[in-house]
């Protein structure tokens, strides 16, 4: 069964935004209808948004580490906010795996929002129904558009290229090798919610090397010393090679 | 969880209804059997069923306020086979319905009888309406609890403790008002009402103490470390995103003081449990009416201090991403 999704790489990731505002005018302009802002300009302004990107600290100061954390609807492939939806607007779809919101059935009971462990839907203040990421399913279907443009407003948007789009459950994709190569994992694995959308971890790239691989075996003199200058007349490396 | 008002009242309005409705058909089956009184067809069932009719009205115009769309609120009935909450909105109307004609067959003595027991016991009509309603009322207090308990990461709610609760805390402010309007229309059933409206009570209170008592030892199972999935003992918010509110900022916090919080559950404890106790055992001296009405009253706003309350301590793990602005 194919199941769309994103894989977010935190190591890449600087935290820029780019993701949250391509995402917000993309979605806004979109044919379901904008994405409210209340008060825009005012004290106390409040919109609505599929996707955030949060900052977390890891570790005492001075070993700490700044981790950018882009956080938007999972698409679960076992999503608790579907089965407690009362009118059916919630739903999954069997296709592709993206969880949608059916903007003309919800009647705004917030219920779905409740059964979501990671907050990812948000009522529209102004349309009064719940909303949430839709993984552009407005534009990566559309032929309309060059092949590589059908992706999600962010994962375009992305300068560092830490959003990857696929299909997780067909083994070659991109996104599947990225998770599999970099260890992918899932929030909250507790609540069994099973998001289709990974996260890669902080990686650092080390290699080991004992004391003896320092000093040269076949140095006689086990000692570790300039080499002799060569008269000036004598030839040199230089003289015999052509680099 | 932000504590909606429409929902509190939705919750504590409809179970007043339940409970007076199992209270008033409680009645009837005693008096079928000949252990109590028959009560009078047009003042006591008739008026009573109409009394439960009006707090359920209430419980529904309030629910309507929690609806962002009202209008389409007939959709919600679709889901009954996966959403509880579909199942509480099919539930609801039922029960209702059933109430009203429980009090009209009563009122317009439509009750033809319709078998005997050994010549003793008659079975009529309004006693076949009111058991399958007896049967609804039960079911719509476990709609209702299971709306909340089914949701396994709000931890202080997913519990039978929650399912459980519905039942008793209903059932006694629907006993505590039966009391008061049996001593209203002056039928002899005050005492046994009183009784039950006292046992009930204390059958609530230690369940819903086993509530708080189980909450205050929760252990969560989410935490940051697994809401971002990295390993370190110590990791800190320092950005949420934005500056200015959400919707996750508003929906799952309730926003009042520690301190505040915590009186708020004493209040809850003392106005819901000793306060009706004491007042229905004085009223029961007496018979006298206001004593027992106040019983209701007291019980009731503190019920509404107590739904507010079983709201506000729900933890969210959402909450978990929304610590620093
Ligand atoms: S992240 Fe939340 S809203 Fe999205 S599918 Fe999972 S449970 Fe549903
Ligand atoms: S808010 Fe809308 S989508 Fe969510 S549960 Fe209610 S009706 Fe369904």
């Amino acid at each position: 069964m194919k199941q769309l999704a994103l894989v977010i790489d935190l190591n890449v990731c600087v935290g820029c935004h780019a993701c949250v505002t391509s995402c917000k005018e993309w979605n806004t302009s979109g044919p379901a209808g904008f994405m409210s802002d209340m008060n825009p300009y005012d004290a106390d302004p409040t919109g609505t948004f599929f996707n955030r990107v949060q900052t977390f600290e890891i570790g005492v100061y001075p070993n700490t580490e700044t981790v950018h954390f882009p956080k938007s609807c999972l698409h679960c492939e076992d999503p608790p906010c579907v089965p407690v939806c009362p009118t059916g607007a919630s739903y999954k779809r069997k296709e592709d795996g993206i969880v949608l919101v059916d903007y003309d059935k919800c009647i705004g009971c917030k219920y779905c929002s409740w059964a979501c462990p990671y907050g990812a839907r948000e009522l529209d203040e102004n349309q009064k129904v719940m909303k949430k990421c839709t993984l552009c399913v407005d534009r990566i279907y559309d032929e309309s558009l060059p092949e590589s443009e059908r992706k999600p407003a962010c994962v375009l948007a992305c300068p560092t290229s830490a959003r990857l789009f696929g299909d997780v459950n067909e083994p070659d994709s991109v996104v599947s090798t990225a998770i599999r190569d970099n260890g992918g994992y899932q929030l909250m694995p507790e609540w069994g919610t099973n998001p289709a959308n990974h996260y890669l971890p902080r990686r650092k790239t080390q290699i080991t090397i004992h004391e003896d691989e320092l000093i040269r075996v076949d140095n006689p003199l086990k000692k570790e010393r300039q080499l002799p200058m060569p008269d000036a007349d004598e030839q040199t490396l230089d003289d015999i090679t052509s680099w | 969880m932000h504590p909606a008002f429409s929902v509190i009242f939705l919750t504590t309005l409809i179970g007043v209804g339940q409970g007076l409705f199992l209270a008033l058909y409680t009645g009837q089956l005693y008096s079928v059997v000949n252990v109590l009184p028959v009560q009078d067809s047009h003042s006591f069932y008739g008026l009573g069923s109409l009394l439960a009719l009006v707090f359920l009205v209430g419980g529904l115009i309030a629910s309507v306020f929690h609806l962002g769309r009202p209008e389409r609120a007939w959709r919600s009935a679709a889901q009954w086979r996966t959403s509880w909450l579909s199942r509480e909105v099919i539930v609801l109307p039922a029960f209702m319905g059933l109430t009203a004609l429980y009090g009209l067959v009563h009122y317009f003595d439509m009750n033809p009888v319709l078998f005997r027991f050994s010549g003793e016991f008659t079975v009529d009509l309004s006693l076949v309406i009111g058991g399958i309603n007896t049967g609804l009322a039960f079911a719509l207090f476990f709609c209702t609890g299971m709306i909340y308990a089914c949701i396994k990461f709000l931890q202080e709610w997913a519990t039978p403790l929650t399912v459980l609760n519905y039942v008793l805390l209903g059932s006694a402010s629907g006993f505590s008002l039966a009391t008061a309007f049996a001593a209203y229309v002056g039928s002899e059933l005050v005492t046994f009402y009183g009784a039950w409206a006292i046992i009930i009570t204390l059958a609530a209170f230690i369940s819903r103490s086993a509530s708080l008592f189980r909450n205050a030892r929760i252990k969560y199972k989410s935490s940051l470390r697994s809401a971002i999935g990295i390993r370190h003992a110590r990791i800190e918010q320092k950005s949420r995103g934005f500056m200015a509110g959400s919707f996750n900022t508003r929906e799952y916090f309730h926003g009042a003081s520690a301190q505040s919080f915590r009186s708020l559950k004493w209040i809850f404890l003392v106005m819901v449990f000793p306060v009706p106790v004491a007042l229905i055992s004085t009223g029961l001296g007496y018979g006298a009416f206001p004593v027992l009405a106040l019983a209701f009253a007291v019980q009731y706003t503190g019920l509404l201090v107590e739904r507010w309350f079983f709201f506000a301590q729900a933890n969210h793990p959402q909450n978990l991403y929304y610590q620093t602005v």
